[in-house]
């Protein structure tokens, strides 16, 4: 046990304790987030490949185990999308590119100026200021066609950017499931977009009509009878501003500055 | 000088709890209460945050010089906050996800602060050690109280399995909804204080004041 120091209110020692105590807890706190950076980094991977899986309906509950994640993984095909002059990038292009589709960071070229292009206020519905040239989409084929298309998505919602994933059908237009793997939304209001029961919502609803994005995330109770009603989704009770973001990102996304071009040639 | 062992570690899971007599931590209290494994993560990481910071705050009370000591106090526990979130992130990656920011706020967590300050600052390691592992306790009493009581009626569950079987799935039950808003747990932690200090009725506290009668009234007779 340590002795009591005789003057501890010195300046002196006010200074060698201040210090001393910041340099061990900066040499902890440095010690721990390098050390367990990797661990992190994988098990964001996992988590957004397993959020793949899940927007795309072929999650099943109670796989846990990390080997299975990858396996269910690999039925996917991934193709880099040339967001700027909608296409699909050819197998040379993506290695000229230097781009790897696993661990492409899309939100880090974002931020790159020469991988992104600043987007105008009008351009820019989902409130992300910069949109990267490439993006990866996860696409299930069956002979040949495609059957579902996984495209990551991302927009602001109240506090934060919501990143997730919506799967679109092969008729490029009829949704298949959405799911987020990021937000700090409120937990119980805009948190909501992680309830599974609202989710299902989005199953089955279309997304263009003529041509233009009609999906909408609406107040009050859908009418499916109407003939909106197809293109509609319940707002989230209490989140006006969280519901409005999802739109706009889905607005934004399946617009002509997202994936539309690349989803209408698939209808086509 | 040194306490009775006992008295420290189990003294505030019932006699001074700190949320039921101190009201302290109510904050985290009502946030992650809606799942009993999301609480009891959140009760472990507490309680391991509030004993090292009391013991490494108790190792060096004798240098800490009182015109810093708050500040000192606070970087001690949020490198140890810190390094808890870091944890969590690498081995139970779903599990922080749903805590997201209040892993974090317990660098804000009274209890933490009110234990370094009270108690750390005047006891020795390994007593203030025990202290701090006894009121996490008495925190995590409570929290996984409110928690069962919530998730329970909220959800028809108890740590995911379900218990009663939810009409939606089914069943017959139709859950609360309003269990699985903050202002329930408000509710529970408040009838669960009531039925403390009826139970331990030195607990009460005097009234700041008493209610007059009434004037009017008393006049007009």
């Amino acid at each position: 046990m340590s002795e009591p120091v005789k003057d501890k209110d010195s300046l002196k020692n006010i200074l060698i304790v201040a210090l001393g105590v910041c340099f061990v807890c900066a040499i902890i706190v440095s010690t721990a987030a390098v050390q367990l950076k990797p661990q992190r980094i994988a098990n964001k991977a996992l988590d957004r490949n397993k959020n793949i899986l899940i927007a795309a309906g072929l999650y099943e509950k109670g796989v846990t185990a990390d080997a299975q994640i990858d396996t269910l993984f690999e039925q996917f095909t991934l193709k880099v999308v040339d967001l700027q002059e909608h296409r699909y990038l050819t197998v040379d292009e993506i290695a000229e590119a230097k781009i790897d589709p696993r661990t492409y960071d899309q939100r880090k070229a974002s931020k790159d100026p020469a991988l992104s292009m600043a987007l105008s206020d009008t351009q820019d519905v989902a409130s992300i200021s910069r949109r990267a040239r490439y993006s990866v989409a996860y696409l299930l084929e069956q002979d040949g066609d495609v059957e579902r298309i996984v495209l990551p998505v991302h927009g602001y919602g109240l506090w934060s950017t919501l990143y997730g994933f919506i799967a679109i059908e092969g008729d490029g237009n009829t949704v298949a499931g959405i799911t987020f793997y990021e937000h700090t939304e409120t937990a119980g209001l805009g948190g909501e977009v992680d309830n599974p029961a609202w989710k299902a919502l989005w199953m089955g609803k279309k997304i263009y009509a003529d041509n233009q994005v009609a999906f909408e995330v609406v107040k009050g109770n859908v009418d499916p009878t109407s003939a909106k009603g197809q293109y509609q989704v319940d707002a989230l009770s209490g989140a006006t501003l969280t519901s409005r973001g999802v739109q706009n990102m889905v607005a934004f996304w399946m617009g002509s500055d997202g994936f539309g071009a690349i989803l209408k040639n698939m209808k086509g | 000088m040194s306490k009775n062992v006992n008295e420290v570690l189990f003294g505030p899971i019932f006699v001074n709890n700190p949320i039921g007599l101190q009201i302290l931590g109510i904050c985290s209290a009502l946030a992650v209460t809606t799942k009993m494994s999301v609480a009891l993560v959140m009760c472990i990481a507490l309680t391991l945050v509030t004993a090292f910071s009391n013991l490494f705050i108790s190792l060096i009370r004798n240098q800490i010089p009182s015109s810093i000591r708050i500040i000192v106090q606070m970087t001690i526990i949020a490198s140890l906050v810190i390094v808890v979130d870091q944890i969590l992130g690498a081995v139970a990656y779903d599990m922080s996800k749903q805590l997201t920011v209040f892993v974090g706020l317990i660098i804000t967590n009274c209890i933490v602060m009110g234990r370094a300050e009270a108690f750390a600052m005047q006891n020795p390691p390994m007593i203030s050690f025990l202290d701090g592992i006894g009121n996490g306790l008495g925190y995590s009493v409570v929290l996984m109280l409110v928690a069962t009581i919530r998730e329970l009626l909220g959800s028809g569950r108890l740590f995911g399995f379900e218990i009663l079987p939810l009409v939606t799935n089914g069943g017959w039950y139709v859950p609360t909804g309003l269990m699985l808003l903050p202002p329930s747990a408000f509710f529970i932690i408040g009838l669960l204080i009531w039925a403390l200090r009826s139970w331990k009725t030195e607990q009460v506290e005097e009234a700041d004041y008493e209610i007059g009668g009434h004037t009017a009234l008393s006049r007009a007779m």
